[in-house]
């Protein structure tokens, strides 16, 4: 965490964060399948102020060759900010920081896929950061899920995802940018929600044991919220507007 | 890492086997990490330096300390930054060549676990506000890879920082000039301890062997500082943990922490 000085108020004296939530208020979630036109699923998430779109192609060969798994289809994710998504222009080349959230979002991505029906194949995900706030990689991994369920990759459930952290010695859920910047803790939360695991979990700052399982506790809970505009966003595509009624 | 994959089920299964009696393929308990030998100053011509043996996995760390412009918003901090090379004669399945997406995450992790505990007070390296401030850079080799890279080079990074004595810039015209003879201990205000742990099938164990590393299921890198206090966290593999999982495993960082820092402590002693 920064632990920069700052002047915002975190959390007012009736528990008020600096964006007019309460502790354990998520901001608004919006998502939408199949926004694109060529890529075999596809999805757009609002996450707060963060624009990601997510886009899946596959099951598809592998180039290069040698990455191919004779037992399995395999994974690809990268995660990728546009460079006019933050307030300095981010140099477009892939940031260190950019490919380890690419591979920690594979990794979380990876227990729902069924893929051992496609060997010799690539599931390529591809994340695209329009702008980012706090919170951007699991927005990305809530968008990357729908896109998988809408190319119909088989799954064995959907991962959710929503960070919880401390600001102003306390537990709230849904890190904005300002409580990223100048708060305590920040911990992103990857979690299928019928099969009970979390997937992605990372942690930058200081918690004692108990705030930690309070943490992990309220995150869960957010990706819970997550959960249900996730399969809103399935449903809309496929059952929604008068198609296929 | 792997050699084939018909050998990894075979040991997976010995493995898996070994840990349903309560064993490890190498004899330890499951919340035991392997033998740490922390050897500091082995590199003089850097400001700080370790060589860590954690089982057959070793590593050389090297400090460097010197002056730099700090970073745009950080005017008022000092710099740190660690970065990692698995060499290619660590391990034949090393390639040489941009780092790839394991070594940066290792990298980062060892990173992350140093700074978010405020090992380093980095408000004390500033030499003149906005301008010119004392960068700390923390470069680990790793020579013979025998897995649980995260910690060996946790150990060696924090070992080496312990030991580094911090030489003294004046700023005389703008530019910062070395003042030669004097130097002074680092600004420590903790010291973190990383642990690393696999799940392999619902068990859990500490410090997983390169055996243990290529047929777990999941994985969980939990850094406390003195205190007790976890600061960071990164889980990894392809699999997942349950709550309870996560619950037991920070259980078990902190309380191997505590022998972990011990270790530490002892080996940077009268150095």
């Amino acid at each position: 965490m920064g632990g920069k000085e700052s002047d915002v108020v975190l959390l007012d004296e009736k528990g008020i964060r600096c964006d007019g939530r309460t502790v354990n208020q998520t901001r608004k979630v919006t998502i939408k399948a199949g926004v694109l036109k060529n890529a075999d699923g596809s999805a757009y998430i609002e996450f707060g102020d963060n624009k990601i779109i997510a886009g899946v192609f596959g099951p598809r060969d592998v180039h290069p060759k040698h990455l191919a798994n004779t037992d399995t289809g395999i994974i690809r994710c990268r995660y990728h900010m546009s460079p006019f998504s933050v307030t300095e222009r981010k140099h477009p080349a892939p940031s260190r920081r950019e490919i380890e959230i690419g591979k920690v979002l594979k990794e979380a991505l990876k227990p729902a896929l069924i893929l051992d029906k496609f060997p010799r194949t690539v599931v390529d995900v591809f994340l695209e950061v329009l702008q980012a706030d706090g919170g951007s990689r699991c927005a990305a991994l809530a968008a990357a899920s729908v896109a998988l369920a809408d190319a119909g990759i088989p799954m064995r459930d959907m991962v959710s995802a929503c960070a919880a952290g401390k600001v102003a010695d306390t537990i709230i859920l849904d890190v904005n940018n300002e409580e990223d910047q100048a708060g305590q803790a920040d911990m992103p939360v990857g979690y299928m929600p019928n099969l009970e695991k979390v997937t992605l979990f990372q942690l930058d700052g200081v918690l004692t044991p108990d705030e930690y399982k309070k943490c992990l506790e309220t995150a869960i809970i957010g990706c819970k919220q997550v959960y249900e505009i996730q399969k809103k966003a399935i449903k809309d595509k496929f059952f929604g507007d008068g198609e296929n009624q | 890492m792997t050699s084939t994959s018909i050998i990894d089920q075979l040991k997976r299964n010995k493995i898996v086997e070994l840990l349903e009696q309560g064993k490890r393929i190498d004899g330890r308990a499951f919340d035991e990490p392997r033998t740490i030998s922390i050897e500091t100053g082995v590199i003089p011509k850097a400001n700080g330096s370790a060589r860590v043996r954690l089982g057959d996995t070793e590593v050389v760390v090297g400090v460097k300390i010197q002056p730099d412009k700090p970073f745009p918003d950080m005017g008022d901090k000092g710099i740190f930054i660690c970065t990692a090379e698995i060499l290619p004669l660590a391990h034949p399945s090393v390639e040489t060549g941009p780092p790839n997406e394991d070594v940066i995450e290792l990298a980062r992790v060892v990173d992350r676990g140093i700074r978010e505990s405020g090992m380093i007070d980095l408000s004390k390296l500033v030499l003149e506000k906005d301008k010119s401030v004392i960068g700390v850079f923390t470069d680990n080799s790793i020579i013979d890879h025998d897995g649980n890279l995260f910690d060996a080079c946790s150990y060696a990074s924090t070992a080496a920082i312990l030991s580094c004595k911090i030489p003294k810039w004046e700023i005389k015209d703008g530019v910062p000039v070395l003042v030669e003879g004097e130097e002074s201990d680092p600004p420590i205000t903790t010291i973190p301890a990383s642990v690393t742990m696999a799940r392999i099938g619902e068990h859990i164990i500490v410090d997983p062997n390169a055996d243990e590393w290529a047929c777990m299921d999941a994985r969980i890198t939990i850094t406390t500082n003195s205190d007790g206090n976890i600061c960071a966290l990164q889980k990894g593999g392809s699999q997942g943990f349950s709550v309870e999982q996560l619950v037991k495993c920070s259980e078990i960082a902190v309380t191997i922490g505590v022998k972990i820092r011990e270790i530490i402590k002892n080996s940077t002693k009268g150095s």
